[in-house]
């Protein structure tokens, strides 16, 4: 039997899964931002008209799945699986978005990281040609992470810089056997890295060693430069994760400054509240799905290596005195006219 | 075995010393003070208000009191604490209006969960801790107070 | 001149409460916890009532107030009833800080939703 692997971690796909379409919706404060014509949908309030924060995160990410399936002119019946995932407990803003569809589902857990398990996940299934179409989504909600993660919504207390901000956002792609648009070459998958950091403010620096890691196994894998790549866009390391996580790389010999760029620093405008940047699986998820798709799909980018990263923890075990692991996955992705 | 050893996390905790952000230290205690001491300035207008109606001091201390609880439950309610202290942090937090806003906040917040195990259970969720510790400090210290001295 | 006394004196209170949580990282519960157990230490040391003289809502008002005010019921009665005292005097004391708190939060909650 032939497989397709590469080096320690990597996959790589014979007939390249094709990323049909992408849909991103986000709620006011990311709509404002840096990013905000990118979007497919801005919501003018945070419960968009629901009756709790859980279930207007749950909403935000049906109507990304919406979005997507109809920008891929598909029906529900086309759609093999659906994987989702996002921030709650049980993830109840996917489960609870999946049963109202007709599609089999699976539920993941990547925290910020699930986007591109998810897309990593569907390209298996497409590639191994399980399914004609996967649909993969994820999103995060900032007031239904507050009160689960932190404190109450309406509580007044001063983050600290190195915090970062929840981005109340949602994204989905379609993954397709055929069709137009760009393709995923390859996947790595990476190892959960933990290098003691316990502090639940300071993500980014928890995460930045999963990122190094994952971004120099993709490269030795692939036999590649960073400068093979038009953009590095990682999820949520924040200000201060990206310049740990670039770093930690350079001590490696690998320099990606020039093309690094991570979505929680573009998502949202500098400010003592945001912190080091936007967090959450919605952030990274509606970064890629909205301006980063869009100029693959144009043939601005080439080629784009999407890695997400998440941090594994829980408000339980960081009480308990337990440092956080972390992952990133890596999602390489060509332009489509390659 | 990817969680690091006790010397790789000490080698990454010093590295990552040079990226940590400072934080404003100095700008937010000025603030605390100035936003603390507006506080406590408007309890001490509440108070001499409640004097000048002939009410006795202590009853006017805790008729204080009560009266700033409302108002940082009020403003919580409204929507206007949580700014006050992000901004504000200690100096909000600190007076008895920030007492107020840690009781107010989570009933609001788990009002979906319903009336008896949100409201009821969740109501002292922050401001819970700063009782028990307050009693049980008060009572050894009172308890000193009492066989020592 | 009371006004400035309560000003200055609540606002140092509270700078001294930011520089604690600022310098120790600590999380905001940390340090108003330890903030009402100093309130009920300096009570103990006879410190904190000279302050209540001299700043009147500017001692009563931030946390450490309400440990004072827990000490001085406790002892009030016990002066009066030995260490039964110590049973009866400390709740009476803040009865109307929680009670209101109580009262009002669940007002508020009946009231207003979170807006985020």
């Amino acid at each position: 039997m032939q497989f397709h692997r590469r080096g320690t971690s990597t996959c790589v796909f014979e007939d390249m899964p094709v990323v049909v379409s992408a849909a991103a919706v986000v709620g006011p404060r990311e709509g404002k931002g840096p990013l905000g014509d990118t979007f497919d949908m801005v919501y003018s309030t945070t419960l968009l008209g629901e009756t709790s924060w859980e279930k207007a995160e749950s909403k935000m990410l049906r109507q990304a799945v919406d979005l997507a399936l109809a920008k891929a002119g598909l029906e529900e019946s086309d759609v093999d699986f659906l994987i989702a995932g996002d921030l709650l407990n049980q993830i109840i803003s996917s489960a609870y978005m999946a049963r109202e569809y007709d599609i089999p589902f699976l539920g993941i857990y990547g925290a910020c990281a699930t986007m591109s398990e998810g897309m990593g996940l569907g390209s298996f299934l497409v590639g191994g040609r399980f399914a004609r179409y996967v649909l993969v989504a994820s999103s995060s909600h900032h007031d239904a992470a507050e009160r689960q993660f932190r404190y109450p919504t309406e509580f007044g207390h001063q983050r600290p810089p190195t915090g970062q901000w929840t981005a109340t956002a949602a994204g989905a792609v379609v993954l397709g056997a055929q069709g137009k648009g760009p393709r995923i070459e390859s996947v790595t998958i990476g190892r959960v890295q933990d290098y003691g950091v316990t502090e639940p403010n300071d993500m980014g620096s928890a995460m930045a060693p999963g990122f190094a890691d994952t971004v120099w196994r993709h490269l030795q894998d692939m036999a590649r430069q960073p400068e093979d790549y038009d953009l590095i866009l990682s999820g949520d390391l924040g200000r201060i994760g990206s310049v740990v996580g670039r770093q930690l790389l350079r001590k490696k010999g690998i320099v990606i400054d020039e093309i690094h760029q991570d979505a929680g620093v573009i998502l949202y405008d500098p400010s003592p509240e945001v912190g080091a940047g936007g967090s959450g699986c919605g952030c990274v998820a509606s970064v890629f799905a909205g301006k980063v798709w869009k100029e693959l799909y144009e043939g601005q980018y080439k080629r784009v290596l999407l890695v997400a990263t998440g941090a594994l923890h829980s408000p339980t075990a960081c009480q308990q005195g337990e440092s956080i692991p972390c992952v990133a996955h890596a999602v390489s992705i060509v332009s489509g006219d390659h | 075995m990817t969680k690091a050893n006790i010397r790789e996390q000490e080698a990454y905790s010093v590295f990552l010393e040079d990226f940590r952000p400072k934080r404003a230290t100095l700008r937010n205690i000025v603030v605390a003070f100035l936003v603390g001491g507006l506080i406590c300035t408007i309890g001490q207008g509440v108070l001499t208000f409640i004097l000048s109606k002939g009410i006795p001091l202590k009853q006017a201390y805790v008729l204080t009191s009560s009266v700033m609880v409302f108002a940082g439950a009020l403003l919580t309610g409204l929507g206007v604490y949580d700014r006050i202290g992000s901004f504000g942090g200690m100096g909000a937090a600190l007076p008895i209006t920030g007492f107020a806003n840690s009781v107010v906040s989570p009933a609001m917040e788990y009002k979906r969960e319903g009336f008896v195990l949100g409201v009821g259970a969740k109501m002292f969720q922050v401001a819970g801790p700063v009782i028990v510790y307050a009693t049980l400090t008060a009572t050894i210290v009172s308890i000193i107070k009492l066989y020592v001295f | 001149m009371p006004y400035v006394r309560a000003f200055v004196v609540g606002g140092l209170l509270c700078a001294i409460a930011q520089a604690a949580m600022d310098l120790t990282k600590a999380n905001p519960a940390i340090i108003m916890v330890s903030a009402v157990s100093m309130g009920a230490i300096l009570s103990g040391l006879g410190l904190y009532a000279p302050l209540v003289e001299f700043a009147g809502a500017g001692a009563t008002i931030p946390l450490p107030g309400f440990g004072h005010t827990l000490v001085t019921g406790m002892l009030e009665d016990a002066a009066q009833w030995g260490i039964f005292g110590i049973l009866t005097g400390g709740f009476k004391a803040v009865s109307a800080g929680l009670l209101s708190a109580v009262l009002f939060g669940y007002l508020m909650a009946v009231l207003f939703n979170p807006k985020g």
